[in-house]
């Protein structure tokens, strides 16, 4: 025990003493959470719209100016020809085209069908689906008024009846993305931090030569790895208090649920990633290579955490990788807790899957650890 | 010295590959003695000595190093023995002070303890005025000696030194020496590998290596004798070339 704690003692010292590292620890997550919060946002906004009007009527203007009245378009302009247009959006000047037809308004007023043209530019095809959502809603809008204005006139129509829904979002009731995206980022950033620190800190170790001083004294692995990781672990933990602090202050993200269910999963979710870490540094000769594995894994899990691409979606194989995803777990737990209020027994399986991850992770990190080659 | 065996190795052999480090050694060290390693570079002089100090597993062959067998009992060796590595292999981020402390502590000494041995050692090496100052910012000749006290921290029956004096200037290396010998005459055995002729002449016994053979193994004086050259370094040369 009188063991570990001079290692523990010693690693602080190296911690604070290195003054390249110390902004990189405390600052850069900060930082990154206050930007990437604000940035990283599912919505879409700011539409470039234009439009060819062949018709030239009351009507085509009408529904232009529905367009102009949403703020989700900026309505750029009134082109003049097809192939100005194109060419346009080849130079990604426009978003969206609509054309309308000839006889628009005419066609419209005998009831004949008439078709809109829209062109989508969909290079990004999330985006492109929810303004071909968007350019739907506020085209059948307009189709809905005009009828009733077109139709007034013969009283003896039998109004159709609409069926209206009406979604109630609970949970995060105005749709709030950095309500949804703020405690993912921060599951992003203790992730992060520990992961760097535990993978590169032994082999940092291998490549100086003090291991092998280490390993000629009788210290059990057992001692030196605790000693080791135990820092990582206060410094993941510090993450989360200032990353929880950052989120109720700047971003009003609730805490419905309570906070020491979410520090308890938090500290074996940390053992889990430090012993990632380690079981890293132990196949590897240089901190470079310990990098770059660690981010192989990194983009890995958080790619497949559910954070930014809903797991639901993804193939069934997929689905059942994400299983191994430790992160995927951080993330559910982070926003149940947080945003749903979740008790213990909720993230029961969520935890049991945590902690049996972190004894098999930190058991393999153990045994592939050797002080005898 | 007395005839207490404290290295005892035999047909000790490393196998990388197919390549033999070390190839079927067999020789003993007593208690107390200054017992100098030699031989080129790449004559598995370092690999020989992993094995000795428990960080490297033999492929076959017997060695009992402090009384204790290197194949099962590796981590009771540690116990018993000092090492300091060809590379220097303190904590260069950390002060004088802290690396004695670090060391210590690894070691299980007591903190009492701990704190006189470092006042000691500090006062022997003239470190007074740089004690609380990064390792790192040390000179090499200071750091070598740093490291050799620091190996010496828990009273070890053994030290191993992998050419301690490398990069080292003569006036240190001669300091250097006399650590040595006032660690043999406390009875610590001293196990060290050297590039310099002139500090096999310090050993009481020497051992040359050749291709991970012992080609030869006898006092310096008796060396010379054998193989009628005048000094260590003709002996080495002699040797080496086949």
């Amino acid at each position: 025990m009188k063991t570990i704690l001079y290692i523990i003692q010693k690693e602080f010292k190296q911690i604070f003493r290195n003054k390249g590292m110390l902004p990189i620890i405390f600052i850069l997550p900060l930082l990154q959470l206050v930007i990437l919060s604000n940035a990283a946002t599912f919505e879409v906004k700011n539409i470039k719209f234009g439009y060819i009007d062949n018709d030239r009527t009351s009507t085509s203007r009408a529904l232009v100016e529905k367009f102009n009245a949403s703020t989700y378009f900026d309505v750029l302009t009134d082109f003049p020809s097809e192939a100005l247009a194109s060419s346009e959006m080849l130079k990604g000047k426009v978003d969206i085209i609509l054309e309308i037809p000839h006889y628009f308004e005419r066609d419209l007023q005998k009831e004949k069908h008439n078709n809109l043209g829209i062109t989508i530019n969909a290079i990004d095809g999330a985006a492109a689906g929810v303004e071909n959502v968007y350019v739907t809603q506020v085209i059948q809008h307009f189709n809905q008024h005009l009828k009733v204005d077109l139709v007034q006139v013969s009283d003896q129509q039998v109004q159709p009846i609409t069926i209206e829904t009406i979604p109630l979002f609970w949970y995060n009731k105005t749709l709030n993305y950095k309500t949804f995206m703020v405690p993912g980022i921060l599951v992003l950033l203790v992730t992060m931090i520990t992961l760097f620190l535990s993978g590169m800190n032994i082999v940092r170790e291998k490549e100086i030569g003090t291991l092998e001083q280490i390993n000629v004294t009788p210290i059990k692995k057992s001692q030196f790895i605790i000693g080791k990781l135990f820092p990582f672990w206060v410094i993941g933990m510090g993450l989360l208090t200032v990353g929880l602090l950052l989120a109720r202050l700047i971003f009003n993200v609730p805490m419905i649920g309570s906070l020491s269910l979410m520090y308890l999963y938090t500290s074996i979710y940390i053992l889990v990633i430090l012993g990632i870490g380690l079981f890293i540094s132990n196949f590897t000769d240089t901190q470079q290579q310990a990098m770059f594995i660690a981010w192989f894994f990194k983009v890995i899990f958080i790619l497949m955490s559910g954070l930014f691409t809903p797991i639901e979606s993804m193939p069934k194989w997929a689905q059942i990788f994400t299983e191994f995803n430790p992160i995927k777990y951080f993330v559910e737990v982070m926003r149940m807790v947080m945003l749903k209020g979740s008790g213990f027994t909720d993230i029961l399986p969520q935890l049991l899957k945590t902690l049996l991850y972190a004894v098999v992770m930190n058991g393999l990190a153990v045994w592939s650890y050797k002080k005898t080659n | 010295m007395s005839n207490e065996k404290v290295i005892q190795v035999e047909g000790l052999t490393k196998m990388f590959g197919d390549f033999t480090a070390v190839n079927d050694i067999t020789f003993e060290v007593n208690k107390g003695e200054i017992f100098g390693f030699l031989g080129a570079n790449g004559a598995g002089k370092t690999t020989a000595m992993k094995m000795l100090i428990g960080i490297s597993k033999p492929t076959s062959g017997k060695a009992k190093v402090a009384g204790f067998d290197v194949f099962k009992h590796a981590e009771d060796i540690k116990k018993n023995i000092g090492y300091m590595s060809q590379k220097f292999a303190l904590y260069d981020d950390l002060t004088v002070k802290e690396n004695i402390t670090f060391f210590g502590g690894i070691y299980g000494l007591p903190r009492k303890r701990i704190k006189e041995k470092s006042n000691v050692l500090i006062e022997e090496l003239g470190l007074e005025q740089v004690a609380n100052k990064l390792v790192g910012s040390l000179p090499l000749g200071w750091k070598q000696k740093l490291s050799f006290s620091v190996s010496l921290l828990h009273d070890p029956k053994i030290v191993f030194l992998d050419e301690p004096t490398g990069g080292v200037d003569p006036i240190t290396r001669r300091q250097f020496w006399e650590m040595i010998y006032k660690a043999a005459n406390n009875g610590t055995t001293v196990f060290v590998t050297t590039h310099y002729m002139d500090e096999a002449e310090y050993c009481d016994r020497v051992s040359i290596m050749v291709n991970g053979k012992i080609e030869a193994l006898d006092t310096p004086k008796k060396l010379k004798e054998q193989f009628k050259v005048a000094n260590m370094n003709d002996v080495f040369l002699k040797l080496a070339r086949g």
